[in-house]
């Protein structure tokens, strides 16, 4: 067999089209996922009742069901209920809710690891909970589990090829697509591959560019 | 009229009655230094007097408003109690003044520019300015606890409540911190102070307490209290730190 790049030479708008789905749903998903993280873990971590226990379902059943019966739940189960939902709309909430529940429980982890004097100082400031979650614990926390954030947005990048199967025209939609085309799989999804890859290590470069930004306190010491 | 008035205070963890009743009167302008053994209840009962614990039974008032129970908000308690711990608890992200102004701008709703200047003002005072943007983690303990001291008197409390504000540092920065406290209390702030810091009790507080098992044991004046102590508690509990 003989490698022949070339043969994707007229396929470069549908790879362009693709990438550009992928990333818009990515930077998209990436920010609303983290703020819905925001809101949950608060209400889990420092309230209780209703409200804490109902999230606290959604983020089990996120952790414990494949992606992609979520997102087929989403895209075939919302409209037989009569609520209809574009393939598109499907994969971003899907995804959005997926980044929404993992994060939730990074970012809890980070908050269980204030330390006591932190709480008790901002209360004896006069500071209310929420006042003290934000201006207080938020940070810090962010900080210590930073790491970890990093990569759960990087797995759902990657997991966004799935949403391929709702003919969303992501990037391997398109690979798919042109290999049906041009019978050429080899160099298409290598092609693919090397763009996700590439993908990958330009989100956690421009994460470590922001946590630089962002944690600039802990560079002057150990805290 | 006394400014801050406790009455039979009462405090249990579980079985364990750390405060047995507790009845203490302080003016205003008064440095009252709280002495004892560890597991005296002299920290639960600073605690209290802020409502960081919640007691079980009796009151605190603080001028002529009841402070425990629900009867005062957290926001309107930090306007009237300051406090100091023992581990400074600077917010590690972020600088000097952000420390100071959080509260002024968060709970009293200072308008940013006058906070800053109130921040600036505090931190003249515990000689902290020159290093207003620095991280808490780029500074030494007695910086951070002069820093954690102004950012209590950014609220303009009436009263400032200090934990074992000198058991964290090096012996060599305890004394920029004492210098600090002694100041504040020459310009007339009423300080609670839980110390083990004998000389500076001795020379700066106007009343020492002595705390012994969950009540007050024995209290009065500096000299008299270490040169006459009436009970053999409180002498033994002098030999062995003096």
């Amino acid at each position: 067999m003989t490698l022949d790049f070339s043969t994707l030479l007229p396929y470069s708008g549908e790879i362009m089209e693709g990438l550009v789905t992928t990333l818009w749903l990515t930077v998209v998903t990436t920010f609303v996922g983290i703020a819905l993280a925001i809101v949950v873990a608060y209400v889990r971590d420092l309230e209780s009742g209703i409200m804490s226990r109902l999230l606290g379902g959604y983020v089990e059943v996120v952790r414990n069901t494949p992606f992609i019966v979520q997102l087929f739940f989403l895209f075939f189960g919302l409209p037989a209920l009569g609520i209809p939902i574009s393939a598109t709309v499907a994969a971003l909430v899907a995804m959005i809710l997926n980044l929404g529940a993992y994060t939730a429980e990074i970012l809890r982890a980070g908050i269980d690891s204030t330390a006591r004097g932190q709480h008790e100082a901002s209360r004896a400031l006069g500071l209310s909970r929420l006042q003290s979650y934000r201006h207080v614990v938020l940070v810090p926390a962010f900080s210590r589990v930073y790491p970890s954030l990093i990569s759960q947005c990087i797995i759902v990048m990657l997991g966004s090829a799935v949403v391929s199967q709702i003919s969303v025209f992501d990037l391997t939609y398109a690979a798919n697509f042109i290999q049906s085309r041009n019978f050429r799989g080899f160099e298409v999804y290598l092609v693919v591959t090397l763009i996700y890859l590439l993908l990958a290590v330009g989100m956690r470069r421009s994460f470590e560019l922001v946590g630089r930004r962002l944690f600039a306190f802990r560079q002057g010491g150990s805290a | 009229m006394a400014l801050v008035s406790v009455k039979d205070l009462h405090k249990s963890f579980g079985d364990l009655e750390v405060l047995k009743g507790i009845d203490l009167d302080i003016e205003p302008g008064e440095v009252v230094a709280v002495i004892g053994r560890s597991g005296s209840g002299k920290s639960t009962f600073l605690r209290c007097l802020n409502q960081l614990e919640q007691h079980d039974w009796g009151t605190i008032h603080l001028a002529d408003q009841r402070l425990d129970g629900s009867a005062m908000s957290p926001g309107e308690l930090s306007q009237n109690v300051g406090m100091v711990f023992q581990s400074f608890n600077l917010f590690p992200h972020k600088t000097v003044v952000e420390n100071v102004m959080l509260a002024p701008v968060v709970v009293k709703q200072t308008p940013r520019a006058e906070a800053r200047k109130i921040a600036e003002e505090v931190l003249d005072k515990v000689g902290m300015l020159e290093k207003v943007d620095a991280y808490p983690a780029q500074l030494s303990g007695g910086q951070q606890q002069r820093v954690a001291i102004a950012r209590a008197l950014a609220m303009d409390p009436k009263v400032l409540l200090c934990d074992e504000v000198t058991s964290a540092l090096d012996p060599e920065l305890v004394g920029e911190v004492l210098l600090v406290l002694e100041s504040l209390a020459a310009e007339g702030m009423t300080l609670i102070l839980v110390t083990h810091e004998m000389k500076f009790a001795r020379d700066v507080s106007h009343r020492v307490v002595f705390m012994h098992q969950g009540r007050i044991h024995e209290s009065g004046d500096p000299q008299t209290l270490f040169t006459q102590p009436k009970t053999p508690e409180l002498s033994q509990f002098i030999a062995s730190v003096l």
